[in-house]
């Protein structure tokens, strides 16, 4: 997963864009919409396999076009697109992250600490989503005060089903804080 | 679906609620979507912090599983509940869940400052309610992983 990559999700992005703006919608998400009516919910995925980034993206759109992915592929470059630093000064504000734990360079529990310790980040709900199962991981996370822990299904159809519920319950039904906007 | 908790303990939830209607709704919600839940309630943020600390009458009281907690409370706030029980090193890692019929943003905000795990509204019609409370059994107890208990004995 590499900066191709990542101009390769964008475009993608850009292309949804457009084909929601060209077709009736037939997802249910009003309660999402409402929040800011014709503004993009802008998703960080931290996650370093790009089978994993792939599918996740693929899940989304089904799941729900008002949704931006963007993919940072490790530990510091989820930091500095959170930081809006370097080649991420344009950056979004994320209104939702979901966070892998394994991560090249800087892991992703420190991250999690990072974003939890900073007072303003600390507010953009943070989802663990790992195959890892381990009772240390999951209660180091919550610890670490992750808003919840999700394991990652090795069944792909089980992978898109909890994609979809994580639409379905963070993006439709919780209230999740105003975005400042950035930039 | 798993209707059971982790070695086929009933999963245990605390619900903050003065409202006696809405526990009635709450019980009736969890009874048809997880008849295996085992629903607690504390009806002022005195009495929640008492029943999450073992103290006085709720001295055999279970850890929760989860706690579903409304912000405007009698005797303490619920914001300060939720202060409370994300400053407390045992309590912090039970996963939160702000259950109100407030939709101000300050609320939201400082909700999520205080690291709530969730927000939800609670809406006014009856079927929503009973639809939420199905969500939330279907997210964070077929879904999440839940951190285990820290062995209290007391059970």
């Amino acid at each position: 997963m590499r900066r191709a990559d990542l101009y390769e999700i964008d475009q993608n992005a850009v292309a949804d864009l457009r084909k929601s703006r060209e077709r009736p919608l037939v997802q249910k998400y009003e309660t999402a919409t409402v929040r800011e009516e014709g503004m993009p919910i802008e998703v960080l995925l931290v996650e370093d396999s790009a089978g994993d980034v792939r599918l996740t993206q693929e899940a989304f759109r089904d799941a729900n076009k008002s949704v931006r992915l963007h993919v940072a592929s490790d530990g510091v470059e989820a930091m500095a697109f959170l930081r809006h630093q370097n080649s991420h000064s344009h950056a979004p504000r994320p209104d939702l992250i979901l966070l892998d734990l394994n991560l090249p360079k800087m892991d992703g529990r420190e991250v999690l600490a990072l974003i939890k310790e900073d007072a303003s980040l600390k507010t953009i709900p943070t989802i663990v989503l790992t195959t890892s199962e381990s009772e240390v991981d999951i209660a180091k996370s919550y610890e670490l005060q992750a808003n919840c822990y999700l394991s990652k299904p090795v069944q792909l159809d089980q992978f898109e089903t909890l994609v979809k519920s994580i639409n379905d319950f963070w993006l439709t039904k919780v209230k999740l804080p105003k975005n400042r906007q950035s930039s | 679906m798993n209707l059971i908790g982790r070695g086929g303990v009933p999963i245990k939830i605390l619900l903050i609620e003065d409202s006696p209607g809405d526990v009635r709704l709450t019980q009736e919600a969890f009874r048809s979507a997880n008849p295996t839940i085992d629903l607690h309630v504390a009806s002022d943020g005195a009495e929640a912090m008492a029943f999450l600390r073992r103290q006085g009458a709720h001295a055999g009281a279970p850890r929760p599983d989860l706690i579903l907690l409304d912000l405007n409370l009698p005797k303490m706030d619920g914001r300060e509940v939720l202060a409370q029980i994300k400053k407390d090193e045992d309590l912090k890692t039970i996963p939160t869940i702000i259950l109100t019929t407030s939709d101000a943003e300050v609320d939201i905000a400082k909700s999520y400052q205080l690291q709530a795990n969730c927000y939800l509204n609670k809406p006014v019609q009856l079927d929503q309610f009973e639809s939420l409370v199905k969500s939330i059994n279907d997210f964070w107890l077929v879904d999440a992983k839940l951190p285990k208990h820290a062995p209290s004995g007391l059970v």
